[in-house]
């Protein structure tokens, strides 16, 4: 074929291309591939199936989704199933669980007491909202909501966390409750922060990382205060 | 310069040495002829090329329209740092050296908000938590205390703290444009540097807060002069080379009104968040005179009387 074009071209009254109509493919190269299209597979019933199906397949198919996800914060190896699907089921279950949970606390006062379920609930969406521009903007190329889903997804250890303290807080609240809230508020902090290091991290330019990394752990360490200072009525 | 054999659609490679033999279309460092010569060029082609061809010369030239206010491009220049060159403005802002402007030396046509808002958000949140560990530390001993989260704080330090870092480099950033207009030796940095300086001028309060918790009263107040004197040092040199022409009136004011702000942002952080010291038995009274909500407010009170007669305190 190229000898074909150059003697086309070589020829220099003879317009370009000419040459082509000459080619013909020899019969040694193998064609490969196919050409027809699959039928059978692509009816449309296909399309809708899922609208025909129980709830409950629905709902245990989306509850595992979410459960697979949370396995995987837990165990952090570099898997990409965070990321790739998205959802932010899970950051909502447990936003709204960890705001519920930390309502109120103790107050002598209406304004002196802890955060409020709104202040909890702001504080976890706008500061992952914050958080997600600034990686954005600083030239990382993970999108919007796999950043979301990320941030949301390792809220987990901390739920765990504020259960885990509101168990020890009904045994007693003196100082060795204290000592044993803080050492599990700050295993999970360090576990929460490594956790989503671990998903983020390498979608961001590499003389960056420090600067994306150090407000996903003002996030963490804010919550973790939250947390720790939660005393009961 | 086009021979008519040229015009014709040559192969992809032939083209790219067209453009480089062309000689109008190198690359200079004077912006004006190349905007006028990439139009030149472009229109001496074919119809069908000159799309392609006036985008190969437009980027061969390096000339790009700047991205639109609406853009999320625009906003990515604002955070155009590396993590050294972050830390590097810090350092310059925690160690003001008479020589060095800091816009100029470390901005360097480079401002970023980056620096600003993550300086300021830390900042809220370290006042907030320093002022609540303080207020633990301070009434811990007492059997009719019970320890409150304050969130509340938070809200009110962050308004306090966001609104002293844009809106005072607004406001000076604005009398700067006006007295440019009226005397011409003033210059003015543009809007962003000016925040830029503001917000990185902000970042000893960080360590200082944190070590407002050690309840030696004489240490605090060391702690305070010497986080105003840095930071208020840090602004003294980046402004007074752009007003150092004006009147002698103009200068001081502004000087003078900017130092006080400064001061005022210091010393209400500090009453406001940080407790004085546990002294001796008037505060103790007071304390269980007043139960509940009342706490703070009674506890002020002594502190005031005690300040006004016994001065050595301090």
């Amino acid at each position: 074929m190229a000898a074909a074009e150059g003697s086309g071209a070589g020829g220099a009254a003879k317009p370009l291309f000419a040459g082509l109509s000459d080619v013909s493919i020899s019969e040694d190269i193998p064609v490969e591939g196919e050409i027809t299209v699959p039928v059978g597979s692509c009816s449309p019933d296909e399309d809708y199936s899922t609208l025909d199906e129980p709830v409950r397949d629905t709902i245990m198919r989306d509850l595992k989704a979410v459960g697979k996800k949370f396995v995987h914060v837990m165990y952090p190896k570099k898997s990409s199933a965070l990321l790739r699907d998205w959802d932010l089921w899970g950051p909502l279950v447990l936003c709204v669980s960890l705001a519920l949970m930390l309502q109120g606390g103790s107050a002598d006062s209406k304004e002196d007491g802890g955060p409020q379920f709104a202040e909890v609930f702001v504080i976890i969406w706008f500061g992952a909202v914050v958080i997600t521009l600034n990686s954005k903007l600083l030239g990382g190329t993970i999108s919007f909501f796999q950043s979301l889903c990320v941030l949301g997804y390792c809220v987990l250890p901390l739920t765990v966390a504020m259960l885990v303290c509101r168990l020890v807080l009904l045994a007693g609240s003196g100082t060795v409750s204290f000592i044993v809230r803080l050492i599990v508020v700050m295993a999970m902090f360090a576990w929460s922060t490594l956790a989503s290091t671990a998903f983020l991290a390498d979608s961001q330019p590499p003389n960056r990382k420090a600067l994306v990394i150090y407000p996903i752990f003002l996030f963490y360490f804010v919550i973790s205060w939250m947390i720790l200072t939660f005393t009961a009525q | 310069m086009a021979a008519s054999d040229q015009l014709r659609f040559h192969e992809f490679d032939e083209a790219a040495d067209l453009l480089a033999a062309t000689p109008d279309a190198t690359t200079t460092s004077v912006s004006e002829r190349q905007s006028h010569v990439a139009l030149d060029v472009g229109s001496s082609y074919d119809e069908n090329e000159e799309g392609d061809e006036s985008d190969k010369t437009e980027l061969l030239s390096g000339q790009k329209q700047p991205p639109s206010f609406w853009t999320f491009e625009y906003y990515q220049a604002f955070f155009d740092v590396d993590t050294y060159q972050v830390l590097d403005r810090i350092k310059g802002s925690l160690l003001p050296l008479p020589g060095k402007n800091f816009v100029r030396h470390y901005l360097r046509n480079n401002p970023d908000l980056y620096g600003p808002f993550w300086i300021c958000t830390t900042l809220v949140f370290t006042l907030a938590i320093s002022g609540n560990l303080s207020n633990f530390l301070e009434k811990h001993g007492n059997t009719s205390f019970r320890y409150s989260p304050q969130f509340h704080k938070v809200t009110i330090a962050g308004v306090a703290i966001y609104c002293y870092a844009g809106l005072v480099p607004l406001a000076l950033w604005g009398y700067l444009q006006w007295r440019k207009g009226v005397c011409l030796n003033v210059a003015s940095y543009t809007l962003l540097e000016t925040v830029c300086v503001y917000g990185y001028s902000l970042s000893v309060y960080i360590p200082a807060s944190v070590l407002w918790l050690i309840p030696v009263s004489w240490l605090q107040w060391l702690l305070i002069a010497t986080a105003m004197t840095l930071s208020g040092s840090v602004l003294v040199l980046t402004f007074w080379p752009l007003i150092r022409l004006d009147s002698r009136a103009a200068t001081l004011a502004v000087l003078t009104i900017v130092l006080a702000l400064h001061a005022l942002l210091a010393v209400g952080c500090k009453l406001y968040f940080f407790q004085k010291p546990v002294y001796a038995v008037p505060l103790h009274s007071a304390y269980t005179k007043a139960p509940g909500g009342a706490q703070l407010l009674t506890a002020s009170h002594p502190r005031l009387n005690s300040s006004m007669t016994t001065p050595l305190r301090f």
